[in-house]
């Protein structure tokens, strides 16, 4: 499904009927999520943070997506989706401290960087095993079925999640008990370095949720109101009570795995290149100039607003001390029990690896 | 008061629960229509109803991770995993999931959740009937290990797990679901996590059991007497966190400490009991602890009373302790 036609143009039968101002604020969003991609990418390269996993060309299915969703629907996300965290108002500030696992960070330098929490934001916490967080949403989405509310969940995962065992625990279950939720599956072409087709011997990912009894649709992930479109149908059929639907978004994964990845090892320049022409930013840009509300010089102000908000950012995340030892010992449970205590103690009397002054 | 064993305590306690709050539910399989293979469910459905009381597909990794899902909305799931033995397909939702999602979101989510499961040998169940895999969740932090012995401690621990905050295992001692009765209040109450309970006071040995083997060690415990040695028997109820304080007064006041676990000995919890009470009673201890447990084997089904720390091998270590 395309809504954006290769000339620019809506098609018509396809329009979704955003506002000019929404599809502005989509295209400017993907920009700055690309910008702040490259800005961690670079630091990242120069030994300033530890790593991160960015969304290079997957813009449009991530942020299209999460676009769709209404505010009081979850986010339950892979790992990918920082992209959607942004489009909802979590604080750039605030998710450059914690790539710095510093004093800022909410996480309080427990989780590697690009793992993300915001109850706030309605957006679910990022493990590292792969598709953990499917059956999460689906029970997320049963809790409010239950409870009568009009909420669904929106549960990322990539290509090679559709080999895990969650992935069929959780399919299965949101058939059986029709659980609002989406699965949003972004079909990237690879799992770190295993292509799609090695992954699996279906010829799509969405004919998998015929075996669950779970509607699939299987769309141009490049395209951000064809994923607008798709998502608040799914949407629309979860609030109506029709249950699940299974979107695998088609896209292509332009960077790394993660910055510890080398993908010139598995893959060709040439296809490379190729999916640089299906970038989902250059298809939204080539619409939004046809309709006269963007231009060259608006994009690099705005090319130039982030790049200056993210810098001042990382600027005050490398300013900002560690987080307090102690916070290694609190939240394991609800109280602090006493061999924590007893554990905390004795790791802040040390001997410790750094000499840093630190607030107990 | 009613004369419960453990099967009608936890349904008793599943009950109070389900009347007292709507946002528990009960899921696992079987639980609903047949009331649970041990029938510690039954009757809750037609009750409470099939939205409250679900009977799921057949997935350990899809019970687990949805009630995880449930409980980070707000609800109070009640999971029953059928066999303790069955928990792995599951494991790496509770070790991974349930157990570090207040950490790892820093505290913006927790996972509320009880997951019961019957553990335990000396029903004719073989290797995947009969397993006592507490150690592996006392190894992971973030989660809570609960084991009754009795019926009424099996409600009152139930009752607070299910008000905690965080995801409680709730270990269930098969071998003795309809072997023991006592009276059990009808109404709701609840037994504190974190108390260890002295079941018989002694000034000789200590000896640490839970759940099912708490039985062994009290039988071999009034045997030893009728020959002088005068054992302290402790029900840990909560094996994690553990009551420290309880074990180790009793050891400063006996000097001789001896565990009885099912699970194999290796890293068994018994282990870390040992390690625990050594360190912090060191100078008290007149002889060295003691570990009777089951065998580093997986677990035989023929010569079950052979690998299980049964009475006839609980009463001899602890004369030897006793004279050591």
């Amino acid at each position: 499904m395309h809504v954006i036609r290769d000339d620019g143009s809506l098609d018509p039968n396809l329009d979704p009927g955003l506002s000019i101002d929404q599809v502005v604020a989509l295209y400017k969003a993907m920009l700055r999520t690309r910008i702040v991609d490259d800005r961690l990418e670079r630091i990242q390269r120069q030994g300033r943070i530890a790593f991160h996993v960015g969304s290079l060309g997957e813009e449009a299915a991530i942020i299209g997506a999460a676009a769709a969703l209404r505010d009081r629907d979850w986010i339950v996300p892979c790992y990918r989706e920082v992209g959607a965290l942004l489009w909802r108002g979590y604080p750039l500030q605030q998710y450059i401290d914690h790539m710095y696992g510093n004093a800022g960070d909410p996480l309080h330098g427990r989780q590697m960087p690009d793992h993300t929490v915001s109850r706030e934001h309605r957006y679910l916490s990022v493990s590292a095993p792969i598709g953990t967080q499917i059956p999460h949403a689906v029970g997320i989405a049963m809790a409010a079925k239950k409870r009568g509310l009009d909420e669904c969940a929106g549960v990322f995962f990539g290509d090679g999640a559709t080999s895990s065992n969650d992935f069929h625990a959780a399919m299965n279950f949101a058939g059986v008990y029709q659980a609002p939720v989406l699965f949003l599956c972004r079909n990237n072409g690879y799992a770190i370095s295993l292509p799609t087709e090695q992954q699996t011997a279906t010829r799509t990912m969405a004919e998998k949720a015929a075996a669950y009894g779970v509607p699939a649709a299987r769309i141009d992930g490049n395209d951000v109101l064809a994923v607008w479109r798709a998502v608040r149908e799914g949407v629309q059929r979860a609030a109506g009570g029709g249950g699940p639907t299974f979107i695998e978004l088609m896209t292509y994964r332009l960077g790394g795995h993660s910055t510890s990845d080398d993908p010139r090892v598995y893959r060709s320049q040439e296809e490379t290149d190729s999916w640089r022409k299906a970038d989902p930013l250059l298809r939204l840009r080539k619409h939004i100039g046809q309709r006269d509300v963007w231009n060259d010089e608006l994009d690099s102000d705005w090319q130039a607003v982030c790049d200056a908000e993210v810098k001042e950012c990382v600027r005050r995340a490398e300013e900002k001390p560690a987080p307090a030892l102690a916070e290694v010992f609190a939240e394991v449970y609800a109280e602090q029990p006493w061999h924590l205590r007893e554990q905390q103690a004795r790791c802040i009397d040390g001997p410790r690896a750094s000499d840093e002054e630190d607030e107990p | 008061m009613t004369q419960m064993n453990l099967v009608q305590a936890i349904n008793s306690g599943l009950r109070s629960a389900l009347q007292q709050d709507d946002d528990v539910l009960v899921m696992g399989e079987d639980v609903g229509q047949l009331g649970g293979v041990f029938r510690v469910t039954q009757g809750l459905q037609e009750e409470f109803g099939p939205d409250r009381v679900l009977d799921t597909p057949l997935s350990e990794t899809g019970i687990l991770g949805t009630a995880i899902g449930m409980a980070l909305h707000g609800l109070r799931p009640i999971s029953e995993i059928q066999f303790a033995d069955f928990i792995y397909p599951g494991f790496d939702q509770l070790v991974n999931e349930a157990a570090k999602y207040r950490y790892r979101s820093g505290g913006e989510f927790h996972v509320p959740m009880v997951v019961r499961t019957p553990y335990g040998g000396g029903i004719r169940g073989g290797q995947y009937h009969s397993q006592s895999p507490e150690a592996l969740f006392i190894h992971t932090p973030g989660l809570k290990v609960v084991c009754p012995s009795n019926p009424y401690d099996a409600k009152g621990l139930l009752l607070e797990a299910i008000r905690d905050e965080d995801p409680v295992l709730f270990f269930e001692p098969k071998r003795v679901y309809r072997a023991v009765k006592m009276d059990v209040p009808d109404e709701p109450y609840t037994v504190p996590l974190g108390d260890a309970k002295i079941v018989r006071p002694g000034e000789q040995v200590t000896c640490i059991a839970w759940g099912a083997m708490l039985y062994e060690a009290f039988t071999a415990a009034e045997e030893v007497a009728k020959q002088g040695v005068d054992v302290e028997v402790i029900d840990l109820r909560t094996l994690w966190p553990l009551d420290v304080g309880t074990l180790v007064a009793s050891v400063e006041k006996t000097g001789r400490v001896l565990v009885v676990h099912e699970a194999p000995r290796t890293c068994g919890f018994g282990s870390e009991l040992v390690a625990l009470i050594t360190e912090r009673a060191f100078l008290h201890l007149e002889a060295p602890p003691v570990r009777v447990t089951g065998w580093d084997t997986p677990f035989p089904l023929t010569h079950e009373h052979e690998y299980l720390p049964l009475a006839h091998r609980i009463a001899p270590a602890l004369l030897e302790t006793a004279r050591y």
